[in-house]
């Protein structure tokens, strides 16, 4: 049975955690994402679960460590600063092979920032965050209803690579309402053979990342690398690449949504563009982002931001093809009619290849 | 023919491992070990006892004890025994930190899993100094006392002075108990023992945070033998941290 809710953004999130199963919620108050601790706070008791504020991100991150280690489903969620604060965990996290949700409704930086939008933590996230060679397995929300999707989709990557999983998000995606259609999904039945629980009847069960005698800590970094190289199938992306067209836009999350206005209005106009939206930018889904640039010959990155995931795509196309950017970073957000302008003067352009507009 | 019957007077906790301890000559992490077996013994936890290990010499307590074990980030012991506490409120749950991971990088992590009577127990080993990293200064660190980043001696109006934090805990409400205990001689060992039993009581009947302090010895880092180590514990650590039990759910 499926309905449909008006919803912000924060909410749905905390419906889809609650709803894919999570009864763990450790966190500390930072804006613009209250409204998850605050919902999860109401909700996790009647359910049987367990919310706590913590003192700080450190001690959050440690307790999701900790309620993961004890196989628990669990999540955490804050913005930059308290996600800059979590990355030791993350790494630990990751070294120690544990399962978690862990939220960034992105705020603008570097430092305190501001709390309006931004995608400046692209990098933060997808290059693992904290100390060490590890990947997080990262979403990228464009609307409330993939808040609310994504973050049962966090959890079933989280618990099938033991991985932590961040959703990336952002200011207007947790404060904005939208119809969401709330459809929980029945939770797989996931391996906790190995979690904490006492050695009762059995050896007992080691959490570490510790790895000190010869070869060893080599040969954990191997086998990180090759989840990460499994995870590759997990890649999502939506391309709307009409054939001839001649310019492929590329954006994620709330941004993709005004460049799909813009994209929409320049089409009505007659000029040949297409739109890719990485819908999980790690694994970044590179090659449909290659092929579609490679067959226009030219791409255009826009972010919310001075330019990060512009990188990854110009990797993706090996030289095939040249690609533009154009960011706004600092909590500006661009207008539909702004990103209909960049479209003409990169259709026009005849300077230097890899230019920024 | 006279017939000699053995009788068995002492033997080591069922839980704690054959393997021969790392720990450097005259160091008391492996009576403390031991005495966190027998704990363990006494009240039958082996196949319910979950170990949260701090960063330090104690870090490999999981090869020494058979119970499951979740190592911690430098410091972050009480927040990763909270969250398996609240996932397994039945397991009994114990952090094991030096005076670097619980007094230095950890305080705010200890002082609010007190706060919080988070129902953990913690067992803290004081030996003033980082062992691991090679002998720094310490929040317990006394004053005076020679290390390698104090090279003439901790001058508190420089370096600050030393944490007694089993007082400081027991300030706190959500405290069922708190101890300071010595490693030094038997009688103390004997009294570390009813206290480490009384910790694990405090949990085991859901009365909220407890933690012992233990007074303990680094030689290497201390550049003096085990038996003038165990000197100055008696006449420089025990006057400036006093053992005794500074809350008791009893009381």
């Amino acid at each position: 049975m499926s309905e449909k809710e008006l919803l912000k953004g924060n909410i749905a999130l905390a419906r889809g955690a609650l709803d894919a199963g999570c009864r763990y919620y450790f966190g500390y108050p930072i804006t613009p994402q209250n409204d998850i601790p605050e919902y999860m706070s109401a909700s996790l008791p009647a359910l049987g679960g367990v919310f706590v504020q913590a003192e700080s991100e450190l001690a959050a991150i440690n307790m999701v460590l900790g309620a993961s280690a004890a196989g628990g489903a669990v999540m955490t969620s804050s913005s930059g600063p308290g996600i800059s604060l979590m990355q030791e965990g993350l790494s630990y996290l990751a070294g120690s092979e544990l399962p978690a949700v862990v939220v960034n409704i992105t705020r603008s930086g570097p430092g305190l920032g501001g709390i309006a939008p931004t995608q400046g933590d692209y990098f933060q996230a997808t290059r693992g965050g904290g100390h060490g060679d590890y990947r997080l397995a990262v979403l990228a929300p464009s609307s409330v209803q993939e808040m609310y999707d994504l973050t049962g989709e966090a959890f079933r990557l989280a618990f099938r690579y033991r991985n932590p999983v961040m959703i990336l998000g952002d200011a207007i995606l947790g404060q904005m309402k939208e119809p969401v259609t709330v459809k929980p999904a029945v939770a797989p039945e996931e391996d906790k053979s190995w979690a904490l629980s006492g050695a009762d009847g059995r050896l007992p069960h080691l959490v570490k990342s510790l790895y000190l005698d010869d070869g060893e800590m080599t040969a954990h970094n191997w086998k990180l690398d090759q989840k990460y190289t499994r995870l590759k199938e997990e890649a999502r992306v939506e391309v709307d690449c009409p054939p001839g067209c001649s310019l492929v836009l590329i954006a994620f999350g709330s941004c993709s949504r005004i460049v799909r206005t813009a994209v929409d209005r320049a089409r009505k106009r007659g000029l040949p563009v297409g739109l890719i939206r990485p819908v999980t930018l790690f694994p970044f889904p590179e090659k449909e982002i290659g092929r579609a640039v490679s067959a226009a010959g030219r791409g255009l990155v826009i972010e919310m931001n001075t330019g990060q995931m512009v990188d990854d795509a110009r990797l993706a196309c090996k030289g095939e093809g040249v690609v533009y950017f154009k960011g706004y970073p600092g909590g500006t957000v661009p207008t539909p009619e702004q990103i209909e302008q960049v479209i003409d003067e990169a259709i026009n352009w005849r300077g230097a290849a890899e230019c920024q507009l | 023919m006279s017939v000699v019957t053995e009788k068995k007077v002492f033997e080591a906790p069922s839980c704690l491992t054959d393997k021969v301890f790392h720990f450097c000559p005259g160091c008391h992490h492996g009576l403390i070990h031991r005495l966190v077996g027998e704990a363990i013994d006494q009240f039958a936890l082996a196949g319910s006892a979950i170990g949260v290990i701090g960063v330090g010499c104690g870090v490999f307590l999981y090869d020494y004890l058979t119970v499951d074990c979740c190592e911690a980030p430098h410091g972050r012991a009480p927040a990763v025994a909270t969250g398996i506490k609240r996932v397994n409120p039945d397991s009994f749950v114990f952090t094991y930190q030096g005076d670097g991971d619980l007094a230095g990088i950890g305080t705010g992590e200890i002082i609010h899993a007190a706060a919080r009577g988070e129902n953990i127990t913690v067992i803290f080993v004081n030996n003033s100094v980082y062992g691991m990293t090679g002998g720094q200064m310490a929040p317990t660190t006394l004053p005076g006392q020679k290390t390698t980043t104090t090279p003439e001696g901790r001058e508190p109006a420089r370096d600050g002075y030393p944490l007694r934090m089993a007082e400081l805990l027991a300030s706190l409400e959500g405290t069922a108990y708190s101890a300071r205990v010595s490693c030094h001689d038997n009688l103390h060992l004997r009294r570390a023992a009813k206290a480490l039993n009384k910790a694990f009581r405090a949990q085991v009947e859901k009365r909220g945070f407890s933690v012992v302090e233990f007074l303990s010895a680094c030689p290497t880092n201390w550049h003096l033998t085990p038996e003038q180590s165990r000197q100055k514990i008696i006449s420089e650590m025990v006057p400036a941290y006093p053992p005794g039990v500074f809350r008791d759910f009893d009381d």
